[in-house]
């Protein structure tokens, strides 16, 4: 057979250091570098297991700035075999619904496909509304969290979708869009090798203009984004309550008092 | 569409230097440059700005004619037939936003054999509730749940829709925003409206290092999941009178997913918890977590952790708290052994009670404490517990 599979990846500010200017009450950035988003590794991991399961093609897609293409030639490292970058200032500032109504365009620019895979959710953006918005912009249907993936069939899939409680055992037919977990595997750590083939593959890039073939521009970037960011601002920091100091034993002590004072032991 | 620097009111401060969060402005000779293809028009450097000196212009917008949509609407969330508890903070600050707005809130609840809770909404809040009840809704679906969201949108044209941030609401509210092409705030933990009727939301960003201000000026509805957790519950009121109206379910339901089987991993939720006792990266050994489990078991709680602990597989992920974990807001929080990173304290700082143990003063998790103790987990712990034994023993 062969599963012709899309995966969606972002580039994202590295935030592990985020650090905050305590006087200015801003974001220090100084030295912040870029880095892949962590679930999207997951959800590149999976479509290349895919593809080695059941044969097929991986294409990676991203929507940013021209520097993205250091996320798709990661990607490439990994084992996909074409990466679109989708770049113009025409697309920034774009809000969920205007990103996955480009990437939807860009998708169907690119013509059959089965399966498309997005992370979980960015770890700036942290909204996890892409995906699901980009499955209802191309009307196909998706499952969301999954963890596992138990059978690939002819047209359809079985997969374990993360619940509260637990997890569901859903079967969705292709073509779908799936958003995986970090829990679904641990992304491979490209070659040498890879590397050096991914640093001279071929990325192509479209702008609006390729887009607006078949798609309205006035749905791109800021102008066909609803929402607007109005204000970003620091929350302020408490200052704490009582700390007890001394000796463990009394230390342990005072608290239990303390807990009994509050009602906490009955 | 354009941004631009005001050379004549840049002051050259640099506060949207570190405000970018893409890196893309620099201070040269004395006045503030945007890298305009990096710039991602995110807006942070306008806001940053106190000057006014950065500017967004934006071709005019195509008119939405808002006029027709009016009133607040919630949708209910529930779990194999019973009301699931954002359902109650759902109502709680759907109520304060109607009640400002002056207009009225509506509850949509779905379900097979749910029928019978919607009197409970009304006590907790609405005016009206829509119920869908049939058989073929038993199972939490994204396909005919969003169709009947989207009816009953449709039937009410609310002005704001909010929806619950679990991991249901979550996947389920995108795909009603895309279908009426509207904007949709992820996961808020304030929200309120201004004088045009505006919905003014809050949530963090960057990992929770920054508060974004969102707003969705002229489209309808303005949407948002509302995280769980962070908002009150509404009460009951029993004498509380409201309309309860039948809706009806579509012969044909699209459904496209089908659910083979839900298999329940877990006993208590850490959601669910009045008292949690949490261990970080303080905690030497997997085992040692039998130490905290013997005081959350004095206490009548449950244990949880940081995602140092996590990660090393010694706990569940269903037990981390945190920006990428749980959200919980218990009456006692015991955090021994964390530090209190902004991702942790994202997801627990709102309990009514925190306890930190920590042996470093200067840990961060002190500062959100009502009681702090300084000292080594290994030893206060035990002690603890040994006093809490005695106690129930005699
Ligand atoms: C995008 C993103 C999302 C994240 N999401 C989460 C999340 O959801 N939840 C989360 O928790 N983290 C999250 N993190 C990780 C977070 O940044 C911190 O790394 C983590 O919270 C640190 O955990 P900790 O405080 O338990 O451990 P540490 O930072 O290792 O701190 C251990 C603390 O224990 C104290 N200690 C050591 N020994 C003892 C002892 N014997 N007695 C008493 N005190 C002792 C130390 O003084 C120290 O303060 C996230 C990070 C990122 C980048
Ligand atoms: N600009 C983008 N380009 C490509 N994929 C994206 C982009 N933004 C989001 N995605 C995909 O959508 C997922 C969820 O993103 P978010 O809704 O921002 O949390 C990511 O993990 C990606 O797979």
């Amino acid at each position: 057979m062969g599963l012709r599979i899309i995966v969606c990846v972002k580039q994202v500010p590295a935030t592990q250091e985020v650090k905050i200017d305590p006087e200015r009450g801003t974001l220090i950035r100084e030295g912040i570098e870029v880095e892949t988003n962590p679930f999207d590794l997951n959800a590149l991991e999976e479509g290349v297991r895919i593809k080695e399961r059941v044969g097929g093609k991986v294409i990676a897609i991203s929507m940013g700035p021209p520097q993205a293409e250091s996320t798709l030639r990661e990607a490439l490292a990994m084992g996909a075999d074409e990466a679109i970058l989708l770049s113009d200032r025409a697309l920034a500032g774009a809000d969920t619904l205007a990103t996955s109504y480009t990437l939807s365009c860009a998708i169907r620019k690119i013509g059959k496909f089965d399966l498309i895979i997005c992370g979980e959710k960015t770890t700036d953006g942290d909204t996890a509304q892409v995906g699901p918005e980009l499955a209802e912009n191309l009307g196909i249907p998706f499952v969301p969290y999954v963890r596992k993936i138990e059978e690939i069939g002819e047209d359809y899939l079985i997969v374990h979708r993360e619940i509260e409680e637990g997890y569901q055992v859903v079967r969705v037919p292709l073509p779908c869009l799936l958003t995986v977990t970090k829990d679904i595997n641990d992304p491979r750590l490209p070659s040498l090798k890879d590397k050096i083939r991914a640093r001279k593959a071929q990325i192509r890039v479209w702008t609006a203009e390729d887009l607006a073939e078949i798609c309205e521009r006035s749905r791109f970037g800021l102008e066909g984004s609803p929402t607007r960011v109005i204000k970003v601002e620091t929350p302020p920091e408490p200052t704490g309550g009582e700390v007890l100091r001394g000796d463990p034993k009394e230390l342990a002590k005072k608290l239990v008092e303390k807990l009994i004072e509050l009602g906490f032991v009955r | 569409m354009a941004i631009e620097v005001i050379e004549e009111k840049c002051s050259g401060c640099g506060a949207c230097v570190s405000a970018c969060p893409y890196n893309c402005i620099q201070l040269i000779e004395g006045k503030a440059k945007i890298d305009e293809n990096c710039c991602q028009l995110c807006g942070a450097c306008v806001s940053s700005c106190g000057e006014g000196a950065i500017r967004i212009s934006e071709a005019p917008r195509k008119a939405f004619d808002k006029s027709k949509y009016r009133g607040v609407m919630v949708v209910a969330e529930q779990r194999r037939g019973k009301i699931h508890r954002i359902t109650y903070e759902l109502l709680w600050i759907g109520r304060k936003l109607a009640d400002k707005l002056g207009e009225t809130l509506t509850c949509v609840l779905i379900g097979s054999g749910i029928r019978k809770e919607a009197e409970s909404l009304i006590r907790r809040g609405a005016d009206r509730v829509l119920v869908y009840d049939d058989e073929r809704l038993e199972k939490l679906r994204e396909d005919p749940y969003a169709d009947l969201i989207v009816d009953a949108v449709r039937a009410e044209m609310p002005s704001i829709l909010l929806m619950g941030g679990t991991s249901f609401g979550r996947a389920l509210a995108p795909v009603i925003a895309a279908r009426l092409k509207t904007g949709l705030t992820a996961d808020c933990t304030g929200l309120d409206v201004d004088e045009e009727g505006n919905l003014i939301q809050t949530r963090p960003a960057y990992g929770g290092n920054i508060m974004a201000t969102i707003v969705c000026r002229d489209r309808r509805p303005q949407m948002a999941t509302v995280r769980y957790k962070v908002m009150k519950e509404a009460e009951e009121d029993p004498d509380r009178k409201g309309v309860v109206v039948e809706m009806r379910v579509p012969e044909k339901l699209r459904d496209r997913t089908v659910v083979l089987r839900e298999v329940v991993e877990e006993g208590q939720s850490i959601e669910d918890a009045e008292v949690i006792v949490a261990g970080g990266g303080g905690i030497r050994a997997p085992e040692d977590f039998k130490l905290l489990e013997e005081l959350a078991n004095l206490l009548g709680g449950t244990v949880a952790a940081s995602r140092v602990i996590v990660d090393k597989g010694w706990m569940p992920k269903s037990r981390q708290v945190g920006l990428s974990g749980k959200t919980v807001r218990p009456k006692l929080y015991i955090a021994c052994g964390i530090s209190g990173s902004v991702q942790h304290l994202a997801g627990m700082k709102n309990s009514d009670v925190i306890v930190a143990i920590n042996k470093d003063p200067s840990a961060r998790i002190f500062d959100y404490a009502k009681i702090g103790v300084v000292g080594d987990l290994y030893e206060i712990v035990p002690e603890m517990i040994r006093i809490l034994r005695e106690m129930k023993a005699g």
